[in-house]
């Protein structure tokens, strides 16, 4: 009798440590100091800044390396200025169209659709109304960049996300499907 | 006797399964009514235009800044034509600017109001296709099929669903009950039988118990003790082996946000809020304004029909919509921010120790690896969990597995024929390269 209560004891055990895995906690570790950084983490929080947070806007005034300050405002005038003077720094041979294709599938395309005629995923599932199809705007180099920049009515600024140059690379993209509708 | 109890449980099953079905047909029929009636009578007094054409140019032309009821870049516009005479309207719709500077004060009121932004002109649009828009947002708001009937169907679905399973367990249950019952009876009326005939019935003699005969015998004792040294280890091992590994976790998160809406659904690719998975070492968390490039206009979960949220209600999404306003400052009734921000602590999930370097930006656009390999079908998750141990283990394996690619990198093509030769392999993987010495991940 002693033995099946041991069996009993032992199963349970044995089921305490493997079978209850909560799953809103992580696990425990072997040596969590070799396991959590000392330096600060990526999105971490941190008492070294006064807002607690590791995320710290850059010094006012600094530029990141290979950044070029754009000067056309987020108004109605910079808009107007930027479509008809702006034009792209790059030449015909840095022009990278499969990195282009590859930017717009995944930055625009989800609402301005892969041929740029406005019907992309979201608009077909009714979430997104009122996007445009290139064909009915005037839309220049400069524009475009102007537009992915600082965003325009209800389409948001992708400045974050794609880089100057990526920018660019994205406006010749749209110029091209323009062309093609 | 106990047949005919089993019966009825199964008759009643099956009324319920009736009643069920034809509750259901009936709330469905009675909300395509109430959704009728409305255009029914809108479409008389309409008059004028004719709302399905401009319903139609609405979506295209004008749906982009401008919503039916609530205020977008632009005002609201169901019953603009109340607002303004059609004169006036015509000469705005067509050309806003020329409104504008010709010093028209509601014109200019208006502008300013809305933050200066400039309405597209819309030369092409005739009178009529104004007035086929005006008869479109002049139709009175339609009667929202009545959500508390929907609600106390849908509830009322989900209890019968409920009391549909408890009375099959229930059923299940008696019929247990009766087998047992049954035994018993059979048990006493053998017995019976048997006094009758006048048959010993043999008591169980007293013997040695099991368990002492079990403790004498040697071997056995042996056996057993090393089955449980072996099962012992066999499961301590496998606890000690799984200390310090995530698979499987799936913390609760500040805001409910659904990866099976977004990308499975929507289809929003990984890379559109992840981007900087693509240059850069960390994947990304999106900073709360690449939510408000879809959010500044999707206020609401409207879901589609053929999708299915078990746990989850519509209100319960638009709530978690409405938290995510509050931490970026968003006031949606005047379309602005409103400078109070909160910041949003996620819980991180795929986290490795501190001893490993990983390098998005090398596995995503050096190698092409798709976001699915390492995270699991995430777009098929409501909650987002992880998804694959991340051991060393499984690290080097698929580095051991992984070819890599190789055609159209010039550049190198010397030195991958030359490793391609000393392997004596066809084609290179990620272990051959280097993939598995301790420095390349390690440092």
């Amino acid at each position: 009798m002693k033995a099946l209560y041991k069996i009993a004891l032992l199963v349970i055990v044995a089921s305490v440590f493997t079978a209850c895995f909560n799953k809103s906690k992580p696990n425990y570790q072997y040596f969590p100091d070799m396991y959590e950084p000392i330096s600060y983490e990526t999105y971490g929080e941190s008492s070294a800044f006064q807002n607690g947070k590791e995320g710290q806007f850059p010094a006012q005034g600094s530029i990141p390396r290979g950044f070029t300050p754009y000067e056309y405002e987020n108004t109605n005038e910079g808009y107007e200025l930027a479509k008809a003077n702006l034009i792209s720094p790059l030449d015909s041979a840095s022009i990278d169209l499969p990195r282009a294709t590859e930017l717009y599938t995944i930055y625009c395309s989800i609402c301005h659709g892969d041929k740029g005629d406005g019907k992309g995923k979201l608009v077909e599932r009714e979430k997104f109304l009122g996007v445009p199809n290139y064909k009915d705007r005037v839309i220049t180099e400069g524009s475009i960049y102007h537009v992915v920049t600082y965003g325009l009515n209800s389409m948001g600024s992708h400045a974050n996300q794609l880089s100057q140059e990526e920018r660019w690379q994205v406006a010749h993209y749209v110029l091209k499907l323009k062309s093609e509708l | 006797m106990k047949k005919v109890g089993n019966h009825t449980s199964f008759s009643r099953i099956l009324l319920f399964c009736l009643a069920f079905s034809l509750s259901f047909s009936f709330t469905s029929f009675a909300q395509d009514t109430a959704a009728a009636a409305p255009a029914d009578v809108a479409a008389p007094d309409a008059g004028a235009g004719d709302p399905a054409k401009g319903k139609e140019l609405f979506n295209s032309l004008c749906a982009a800044c401008h919503k039916l009821d609530a205020r977008a870049t632009g005002p609201a516009l169901r019953g603009v034509a109340d607002r303004q005479d059609r004169a006036w309207l015509y000469k705005w719709i067509k050309n806003s600017s020329e409104v504008i500077k010709s010093g028209d004060p509601y014109a200019v009121k208006l502008f300013a109001e809305y933050n200066n932004s400039v309405m597209t002109a819309f030369p092409q649009l005739s009178d009529k296709d104004i007035d086929d828009i005006l008869a479109y947002t002049s139709q009175p708001k339609a009667d929202v099929p009545p959500p508390p009937s929907g609600d106390v169907a849908a509830s009322g679905a989900g209890s019968d669903n409920g009391v549909n399973n408890t009375l099959v367990l229930g059923a299940l249950v008696l019929v247990l009950l009766v087998l047992i019952v049954m035994l018993i009876l059979v048990n006493k009326t053998l017995r019976k039988v048997a006094e009758a005939n006048g048959i010993d019935v043999a008591e169980n003699e007293p013997s040695v118990s099991l368990w002492k005969a079990y403790a004498k015998n040697q071997f056995l004792v042996l056996v057993t003790v090393i089955l449980l040294l072996l099962s012992s280890s066999y499961f301590l091992y496998g606890y000690l082996m799984q200390i310090g590994v995530d698979k499987g976790y799936e913390p609760i998160q500040p805001i409910h946000f659904s990866h099976k809406i977004h990308a499975g659904e929507n289809g929003v690719d990984c890379k559109y809020c992840h981007s900087s998975a693509r240059v850069s070492k960390h994947s990304g968390i999106p900073s709360l304004n690449v939510c408000m490039n879809c959010h500044k206009n999707i206020a609401e979960f409207q879901g589609s029909k053929d999708s299915t949220y078990v746990d989850y209600s519509k209100e319960f999404y638009t709530a978690e919509i409405q938290k995510l306003y509050d931490a970026v400052g968003w006031d949606k009734t005047t379309q602005s921010y409103t400078g109070k921000q909160k910041p949003v602590k996620w819980v991180r999930i795929h986290n490795l120790p501190d001893f490993v370097y990983f390098n998005h930006s090398q596995h995503v656009s050096v190698a092409g690896i798709e976001c699915q390999k390492c995270h699991g079908p995430v777009e098929t998750f409501e909650i987002m969990k992880q998804d694959a141990p991340l051991t060393m283990g499984w690290c080097i394996n698929c580095h051991r597995e992984t070819n890599v690619k190789v055609e159209g990198n010039e550049y190198y093509e010397k030195i991958h024929d030359e490793l391609a030769k000393k392997y004596g392999v066809v084609k290179l993987t990620a272990a051959n390269m280097g993939g598995t010495e301790c420095g390349k991940c390690h440092y």
